[in-house]
């Protein structure tokens, strides 16, 4: 890579401008195409049978009735989507997942799938369908499924991470650690220490849009697939091994995505349209109901955490322990690692510990959503945070000042930080307005603070000039939210033209190379980079067709402003050249100009926020309000500020959702009561108040710009925030989210009880 | 001579040591060279391991050159949302 | 199942279909019409994303069926822009940025289209309550608010 990524410090003409995006007009005409709104021609309606037990051994599948049923063309099951993972074992869940092929592992798994000429068809079908089931005892809760006396979901699974190997399997797949110091010592110096115990209920990310595809496989072996995703070029990778496929072959086209927040990172229904496809011989739609969207995508962990934080008078922190248990569903994941990196993320700590264990239970299977795992462990250690400078007598602010991580600090989980903006959210905060604002009877006010990682990845990127002087930027990273419009302007103040002049799109995955798909924050800090490094290529090839115009030395012509310019007294009388009048002519100064990049965006800037939140609560009902909400974090440099806006404002309210609603309710009988949107209730517009934000810039030295990436921080702090604020207003300290009227209630009644 | 730190849980599988001396000029060599003295690291390296350089994070970046003195730490390579 | 034979009016234009009895409005326009600007988000008339408005009243296409369009007035996205100028909402939702990943955006325009014609000068109260029935999960709704804050005071103007 011949390709400088080090920050320069340099004034931007278009970046940091507020432009409307490009695919705007076509989002509010109804224009924009969508998962579901495409369609081909002879094609047919795929459903999917589910399982309606939470575990339970797949006797035998006969599905010769629905193969009858007039109109119906494919019918499968597992069989139809042999095992081809070569022991892959992250892929086979993934396969296990799309179909079971043993045992049904959830309520929702899917079981079998039907393509016919309808809808209605379709349905009957299903219903055709019989499914010989042994139901076997089920586990949904996170503490329970880590009991050794819980029933196993698999028993081939053995702990990992012990010291031994374990001699009998377990729901435990993995025990992870991290830390430095000696935390006994640590709290032998403290003061004061608290410990308590938390949980946290599994959420949905809740993206507006279900799963949607369009799958068409030709008895060739080629075969194209439309579908709504955060990274085509992963879904065309998986679907490409699960179905037996050559990758190049199978030409994925990302449509327009509504909403994934990580939900829609790994495929799911899929390879299925695609088997079904293939053994229908024509090409089949498939779209997920909204029950099936909760009943068998995304969801994040549910979790157990308990945390302990000593001080000394000073309020210095001397140690601080967590131990962090994760829902991953029926397949083993990494969420309560996560977890056990990011909970002290935001603090210079001495002594430090942090244990996760994976645990698995009979829910769908655990997917990322906005910073994985960082707001369960936020809210626990922020809780405990508050509480602590309680103890101490100190201002809640000032204590975590006293106590952040900072350039030169050995985070909690492992690696010495650089310029980071922790300190800085925390003094932005301190001195903002909304600190100091006045608070009525059973109002609250809270704070706290959220790390996130954020990612780079494999990046691809073209950038063509056409005739006229107009650029085309083609990514190869879905755009979840404006990053096509931050990328026309990276295009345009790199070339030195104006925003207008340059057309993003997200190409398919035969028109460019491979990308990571959209995740970690990392959409416009990394396809950003490869612009920078795709439009240096293209400003070469600019500046020596110049030369050759002007028939002098490529060394002498500069790029300025959308110019080329001759350097040198000698050159006077040369009139600079414009990009346009370049591009005109570039038919016979050597054809087509354009610049390419592929290269890897590693180096992503580590985010920080902190956040403001009032709350009032009824002490009658138990029911919260949030009415005042201030988001601040560091952005690395805002590219496009109002997006950037827009990302702080949607995690915030995501995060207000998860601390006061959202919650999967299971019955006894392991079957999801609340898959839809009446009951599992994400916030409406008459539930929010303005969210407002601050943008802070403290660059990242790893990027040209600075850039941090922005999108999943914003989700870290809320539910932590929330409970200190709720907190603060009738002082109980809630452990358990969402703070639902009920458990408020509750939580009220047992402190009158004493 | 580069001085390595593996988090927790991979320290279980290099001889319960946290600490490295490797003699190594890149990412790639690293991780080629930590196989070799300890074979129940691979499965690791293939499912993924990030390295973080005087604090950057590098996930995919093998040959990145691995400066003397700097100090260097792996970590999982983690899924984002 | 026998067809229903249906004579509406959609966006000014006489249109006529056969439908199933148990079609909702919502699958007519997309799959037969081809107008795919209303979207489904859920189906059971929770998330406001198909949102149209029939003979002045918003409706949730979900939850209405194709032959209940008979001789009435629909109102899709489709026919929110007159020719080639957009209408205010949908100018302010660009300028403000009042869309993310946009497939709540054709409901959420037609609902404060239709609060707008009811109410021209709402509260920003009055426009939370009026838009409780569309889910939008990117924004937080704050620039969508301002943003038909905004338009409403254009339209007022104009």
């Amino acid at each position: 890579m011949n390709f400088d990524p080090r920050y320069s410090g340099r004034n931007f003409s278009s970046v940091g401008t507020r432009p409307i995006r490009p695919d705007g007009i076509d989002k509010v005409t109804g224009r924009a195409r969508y998962g579901a709104d495409f369609n081909m021609a002879g094609q047919l309606v795929g459903r999917i049978l589910r399982s309606p037990h939470a575990h339970a051994v797949i006797k035998s599948i006969d599905t010769s009735k629905a193969e009858k049923l007039a109109g119906v063309k494919a019918v499968i099951t597992a069989k139809d989507l042999p095992d081809l993972t070569d022991g892959d074992a992250a892929m086979y869940d993934i396969l296990d997942n799309s179909m079971a092929r043993k045992k049904a592992l959830y309520d929702g798994h899917a079981v079998a799938a039907v393509a016919a000429i309808d809808a209605r068809t379709a349905r009957q079908a299903l219903k055709l369908i019989e499914v010989e089931y042994e139901v076997l005892p089920h586990v949904t809760d996170v503490d329970e499924a880590a009991q050794h006396h819980a029933p196993l979901i698999n028993d081939q699974v053995f702990t990992e991470g012990l010291e031994e190997k374990p001699a009998k399997p377990s729901n435990v797949t993995k025990r992870t650690q991290f830390g430095h110091g000696d935390v006994h010592k640590g709290f032998a110096q403290a003061d004061f220490v608290i410990e308590r115990s938390f949980k946290t209920e599994q959420t949905h990310q809740g993206y507006i849009e279900p799963h949607a595809c369009v799958a068409s496989v030709n008895p060739d072996g080629t075969a194209d697939l439309w579908v709504c995703t955060q990274g085509h070029f992963v879904y065309r990778q998986h679907c490409a091994q699960l179905l037996g496929l050559e990758a190049s072959k199978l030409r994925v086209t990302s449509s327009e995505i509504g909403g994934g927040f990580g939900g829609k990172t790994h495929v799911w229904a899929e390879p299925v349209a695609l088997a079904l496809s293939r053994k229908a011989g024509r090409p089949v739609k498939l779209v997920m109901t909204r029950d099936e969207v909760f009943r068998a995508s995304g969801p994040t962990s549910a979790t157990s955490i308990d945390v302990k934080i000593g001080a000394n008078k000073d309020g210095t922190i001397t140690a601080a322990e967590a131990t962090l248990r994760y829902s991953c569903g029926p397949y083993p994941g990494s969420w309560a690692e996560i977890g056990a990196m990011t909970a002290f993320a935001c603090y210079k700590l001495e002594n430090v510990k942090t244990v996760g264990y994976e645990v698995l239970v009979n829910r769908p299977k655990t997917a990322a959503y906005r910073a994985p795992s960082a707001p369960m462990a936020a809210f626990a250690v922020e809780s405990v945070v508050d509480e602590l400078a309680k103890e101490l007598g100190m201002d809640a602010v000032e204590f975590r000042i006293k106590n952040a991580a900072q350039e030169g600090t050995r985070s909690s989980y492992g690696p010495v930080y650089g310029p980071i903006g922790i300190g800085p959210t925390l003094e932005a905060v301190k001195s903002h307005p909304h600190m100091k604002a006045p608070l009525k009877a059973n109002q609250g006010r809270g704070m706290a603070c959220g790390f996130w990682f954020n990612f780079g990845g494999q990046t691809c990127t073209d950038l063509n000039i056409g005739m006229d002087g107009t650029v085309s930027l083609a990514v190869g990273t879905v755009d979840v939210g404006g990053s096509r419009a931050s990328l026309s302007l990276v295009a345009a103040e790199e070339l030195g033209i104006d925003y207008s002049q340059v057309k993003a799109i997200v190409a398919d995955t035969s028109s460019l190379g491979y990308n990571d798909m959209t995740d970690g924050s990392r959409g416009t800090f990394s396809s950003s980079m490869a612009t920078i490094s795709a439009a240096g290529n293209a400003i070469k090839i600019l500046r020596e067709r110049a030369a050759q115009t002007w028939d002098i030395p490529v060394e002498d012509v500069v790029w300025e402003k959308g110019h080329a310019i001759a350097k040198g007294e000698k050159y006077g009388n040369l009139a600079p050249l414009s990009l346009k009048d370049i591009a005109a002519a570039s038919g016979k100064t050597g054809g087509p100009i354009a610049g390419h990049s592929e290269l890897v965006a590693d180096g992503a800037g580590v985010s920080f926020a902190t956040h403001i939140c009032d709350v009032e609560v009824d002490p009658e009902t138990g029911s919260t309000r949030v009415i005042r909400y201030t988001v601040v974090q560091d952005a690395g440099k805002a590219v496009h500020p109002t997006y950037v806006e827009g990302q702080y404002q949607g995690g915030a309210a995501q995060g207000i959702g998860w601390a006061l609603n959202e919650e999967y309710i299971y019955g006894k009988d392991g079957r999801l009561q609340n898959p839809g949107f009446l009951d599992y209730r994400i916030p409406v517009c008459s539930d929010l108040p303005m969210i407002d934000t601050q943008i802070l810039e403290i660059p990242n030295p790893n990027h040209p710009y600075g850039v941090r990436g922005v999108g999943e921080t914003s989700i870290v702090p809320p539910l932590a925030a929330i409970a200190n604020a709720v907190s603060n207003a009738v002082g109980v300290r809630m452990t358990h989210i969402p703070m639902s009227p009920p458990r408020i209630l509750a939580a009220l009644d047992a402190e009158r009880e004493g | 001579m580069v001085e390595v730190t593996l988090w927790g849980s991979l320290s279980a599988v290099a001889g319960g040591k946290a600490k490295h001396d490797i003699e190594a000029k890149d990412i790639r060599e690293l991780f080629r060279k930590l196989a070799e003295q300890y074979p129940g690291i691979e499965p690791w390296i293939d499912r993924g391991i990030a390295v973080a350089i005087d604090g950057t994070i590098y996930r995919d970046t093998w040959s990145k050159e691995l400066p003397p003195g700097a100090e260097i730490f792996l970590l999982p390579r983690l899924a984002g949302g | 199942m026998a067809g229903v034979a249906v004579s509406t009016t959609i966006n000014g234009d006489a249109v006529e279909y056969l439908c199933q009895p148990d079609e909702t409005l919502l699958d007519v326009l997309r799959d037969r019409l081809g107008l795919t600007g209303a979207k489904e988000g859920c189906g059971t008339g929770d998330c406001g994303a198909c949102s149209v408005i029939v003979d002045g009243r918003l409706v949730c296409s979900c939850l209405v069926l194709g032959a209940e369009a008979e001789g009435r007035k629909v109102e899709t996205i489709e026919g929110m822009a007159h020719g080639d100028q957009l209408h205010p909402l949908q100018q302010k939702f660009l300028e403000h940025a009042a869309l993310q990943c946009g497939i709540c955006t054709p409901g959420f325009l037609i609902a404060a289209k239709d609060l707008l014609e009811k109410n021209p000068s709402p509260t920003e109260e009055e426009i939370r309550f009026g838009l409780a029935g569309n889910l939008c999960r990117c924004t937080g709704y704050d620039k969508i608010v301002r943003a038909v804050q905004d338009a409403a005071n254009v339209m007022k103007g104009a």
